[in-house]
């Protein structure tokens, strides 16, 4: 049977005189993933393979059946091709970019933004199904938070992708904000059932989301059969 | 005649003409090297900024020099345009553009570099995920985040095409309505003992710096890049 995600890559980062193997090995059937790990792990690094902003050195990723790269095969989709949303950890809001531009960035090809006034059915609705009408004309700075986040996921999930991908969701929010977005994050996964994979290292996300947890350390993947391994995995670190 | 055909005026006419030409070329040479030089991985990244900014530092003399033998009759460059296209630069306006070009260029490439370097690389990451092919992801993110840096180089090295006088003299010499620019009429003006004219082509020019370096300053990013 096939897995809603394979990967199993290789690749040496190298700065300067340090050297950081990545030898990353899973499949899940999960459409919630959760990768857990300390800052460092290689966490990231595995999450912008996924997405094709880092090619590994060897290898492959298969994306419900998908190859999104193959080393053998010589394989390797270029990110604007993958169809995969990434939500980067502090957001990467387009800061040139009002509320409206930045959702609709992705429905605009070519080589022009789409105007401060670009409309579009697939906007609005994400502009009212995330309470964003009142700040469509905003700029990124002006927003709070919890609005940012929620702009960034409109403008990750307007083109239908086939994965959502999540680097530390929740680690830019204010610690009274982060229950309230992840009870919202986990209601749009069920509504849109789309695969997610989440890389944290908070517990808490963990708990929130992890359906297929998997713990990652050193570069390299180790497996858990349930929460409360992790539980145990914490505390040992700790 | 009237007061434009004086010959001050049409010194600051064909310096503008050739400071505009040779910052058009600067700019597009610029930010294509400044873009590769910031993002590029590849050997010999900084000896290719070296070289390039080697005419900022090198005797304008000498740089007009090389020209010279690139773009003399005998020059390798020189030989070939006359070959083909029957085409002599030397001892013409277009010579006093190149020289121009080559001079300033190092101005702007080192302020788009810096400027390109600047765009945190998670801006054109999210756009090539959001579907944008690498053109579209330079036009729609990397140079609306540039744009200022890159504008204050420009007028750096518009302000330096103006100045130009060493490499310019040598390639394209001092032919009065065709390659006599402003500076080279305020030597030649000096040397004939004609303080009148000499006095009037100095308050043109040095206007003209200040004014653009007024508006250079004023677009030069600061700390408040980004609201």
């Amino acid at each position: 049977m096939t897995m809603l995600i394979e990967v199993d890559i290789n690749k040496t980062l190298r700065s300067g005189a340090r050297s950081f193997e990545l030898r990353a090995k899973f499949a899940s059937d999960s459409q919630r993933i959760v990768i857990y790990g300390a800052s460092g792990a290689g966490k990231s690094q595995l999450l912008k393979a996924v997405a094709g902003l880092m090619t590994p050195d060897s290898g492959r990723i298969v994306l419900a059946g998908r190859p999104l790269f193959d080393s053998a095969q010589r394989i390797n989709v270029t990110p604007q091709r993958r169809r995969i949303a990434y939500l980067f950890q502090d957001y990467a809001l387009f800061p040139h970019l009002n509320v409206r531009q930045n959702i609709g960035f992705g429905l605009r090809r070519g080589w022009f933004n789409p105007a401060s006034s670009f409309d579009h059915a697939e906007i609005r609705y994400w502009l009212q199904a995330f309470e964003l009408d009142a700040v469509a004309l905003q700029m990124p700075h002006q927003l709070s938070g919890g609005q940012r986040q929620r702009v960034a996921l409109a403008r990750a999930l307007i083109a239908h992708p086939q994965a959502l991908l999540l680097d530390e969701p929740f680690a830019a929010l204010d610690p009274s904000l982060r229950a309230r977005m992840r009870i919202e994050l986990d209601a749009l996964q069920r509504r849109l059932a789309i695969p997610m994979i989440v890389i944290t290292h908070d517990p808490d996300d963990v708990r929130a989301f992890g359906e297929h947890v998997l713990r990652m350390d050193g570069g390299a993947i180790a497996h858990l059969a349930d929460v409360a391994d992790l539980e145990l995995a914490a505390r040992g670190e700790a | 005649m009237g007061w434009w055909s004086e010959p001050a005026w049409i010194a600051l006419a064909l310096s503008l003409k050739v400071a505009c030409w040779a910052t058009a070329i600067d700019v597009v040479i610029g930010v294509a090297l400044g873009y590769l030089l910031a993002r590029g991985r590849f050997p010999g990244r900084e000896l290719l900024d070296a070289v390039l900014t080697l005419p900022m530092v090198m005797p304008p003399t000498v740089l007009g020099y090389y020209l010279l033998v690139v773009l003399g009759r005998n020059g390798w460059l020189g030989a070939w345009l006359l070959r083909v296209f029957g085409i002599n630069l030397i001892f013409t306006w277009q010579a006093a553009v190149i020289a121009a070009a080559v001079v300033s260029l190092p101005l702007i490439l080192k302020s788009a570099r810096t400027a390109f370097e600047t765009v945190d690389l998670q801006f054109e990451q999210a756009a090539r995920v959001l579907g944008i092919a690498p053109i579209g992801v330079f036009l729609r993110v990397t140079l609306p985040l540039a744009w200022r840096g890159v504008l204050a180089g420009a007028l750096l090295a518009f302000a330096r095409a103006m100045g130009e006088f060493g490499a310019t003299l040598m390639v394209a010499g001092s032919i009065p309505g065709k390659t006599q620019t402003l500076s080279i009429a305020v030597y030649e003006a000096v040397q004939a003992g004609q303080d009148d004219s000499a006095n009037l082509l100095v308050l043109i020019t040095s206007l003209t710096c200040v004014t653009v370096l007024i508006v250079a300053n004023k677009l030069t990013p600061n700390r408040h890049q980004q609201p």
